[in-house]
């Protein structure tokens, strides 16, 4: 696992997704998702809004780095807020 | 009534696929992560630096002008091939002898590897040997890709026009030839044009090659390095110089591997956003229908 070159912060972010990835499942099986449309003009299913959630939440981030000096927590704290009211209205 | 069995085991058929993607992209993608938050001297020395280096890139003018020639590049050339690949297929012949032999004439560019594709085409458009550029002093242009940005980007375009514009008639003649009789019998008896034919018949029954041809072309030549490479060298300056130039000359050229991994990491989902806008919007297009 050397070569990876990990670090602790990759290391949690992908163990983060990883846990995501499997409770999705898990409740996928125990509840299977239905297609609907929320705000968003689409329908999804619960998979597509936590793709959407996280590939926004990948610009969110970019766009703090590139545009503001700010401490990344505040955008990793706006993108949960994001991802929780996708997820549950999206 | 008949009960449907439900079981898991075709998992097990796809777990060889799912290992060779874990290998091939999930693997290397989690290693590009990790370059990305470091500063890396030699594979013993490195050093995190937090996002530093996803600031400099997102900051960096040289890495927006290639982004936006990107997809400049991209939207032309899939302006070009995807309506030129209709025609295309519309064209070709659909029985006898004919047909195989325009399938294998349509096909052969695509069998020519991409650095021999730039080759050819940095020989065809030289003005002292090649045919293109001959023709074209002939007729009086001033024409010469190594020294005239437009040159340089007509030449490129043309380049992939010709090389992929071939996948896109293979895959719509391919859909072409899966419209039952039955649909062009009811258009004769309703007298429709050849345009209604088009429009309402064979259009919409190309939609899924259609798909998989727009998503195919943009992510090919999203991530196009070896033709240019080969006819341009990204010039005249750095006029054609595209996105997997720049990360290249960044990353082995000047050896940068975490400034490098950072670009990747943009450039990721730059294209995970374009295909995910492109997929929806022709999936839910079929929906509505």
């Amino acid at each position: 696992m050397e070569w990876m070159s990990w670090t602790l912060p990759t290391a949690l972010f992908f163990s983060g997704i990883a846990i995501i990835l499997i409770g999705m499942t898990a409740w996928q099986i125990v509840s299977p998702s239905i297609e609907r449309r929320g705000f968003i003009p689409l329908e999804t299913t619960r998979g597509d809004r936590l793709f959407i959630g996280l590939l926004s939440s990948a610009f969110i981030h970019l766009a703090f780095v590139a545009l503001t000096n700010a401490d990344l927590a505040v955008a990793t704290a706006l993108c949960v807020i994001w991802m929780v009211i996708l997820m549950r209205w999206g | 009534m008949q009960t449907k069995v439900e079981n898991n085991k075709a998992w097990f058929l796809v777990m060889p696929v799912f290992l060779i993607v874990a290998f091939s992209a999930i693997i290397p993608l989690m290693t590009v992560v990790n370059y990305s938050v470091q500063d890396i001297f030699d594979p013993y020395t490195r050093y995190f630096v937090g996002t530093e280096w996803f600031k400099q890139v997102m900051l960096d003018s040289r890495l927006h002008e290639a982004l936006l020639r990107q997809f400049i590049y991209s939207f032309t050339i899939l302006a070009i091939e995807v309506p030129l690949g209709i025609c295309v297929a519309l064209m070709m012949p659909t029985k006898g002898r004919g047909a195989s032999l325009a399938l294998i004439l349509v096909a052969i560019p695509l069998l020519i590897p991409w650095n021999v594709v730039g080759t050819i085409w940095q020989i065809f458009g030289r003005a002292d040997i090649g045919l293109f550029g001959a023709f074209m002093a002939e007729i009086g242009v001033d024409y010469n890709y190594a020294s005239n940005t437009t040159d340089a980007w007509l030449t490129v375009i043309l380049m992939d026009v010709w090389h992929w514009t071939p996948l896109v008639a293979l895959l719509c003649y391919s859909g072409l030839r899966a419209i039952p009789e039955v649909y062009y019998q009811a258009a004769r008896i309703d007298q429709a044009s050849r345009w209604a034919v088009f429009r309402h018949i064979q259009l919409p029954k190309l939609t899924n090659v259609l798909i998989i041809g727009v998503l195919l072309r943009f992510m090919d030549s999203f991530m196009i390095y070896t033709e240019p490479f080969v006819l341009t060298g990204g010039g005249p300056g750095s006029s054609t110089t595209f996105l997997s130039q720049s990360l290249v000359q960044q990353a082995i050229g000047q050896f940068d591997i975490g400034p490098a991994a950072a670009f990747s990491l943009v450039y990721f989902l730059i294209i995970l956003l374009v295909c995910w806008v492109f997929y929806t919007t022709i999936m839910n297009m079929q929906k509505d229908k």
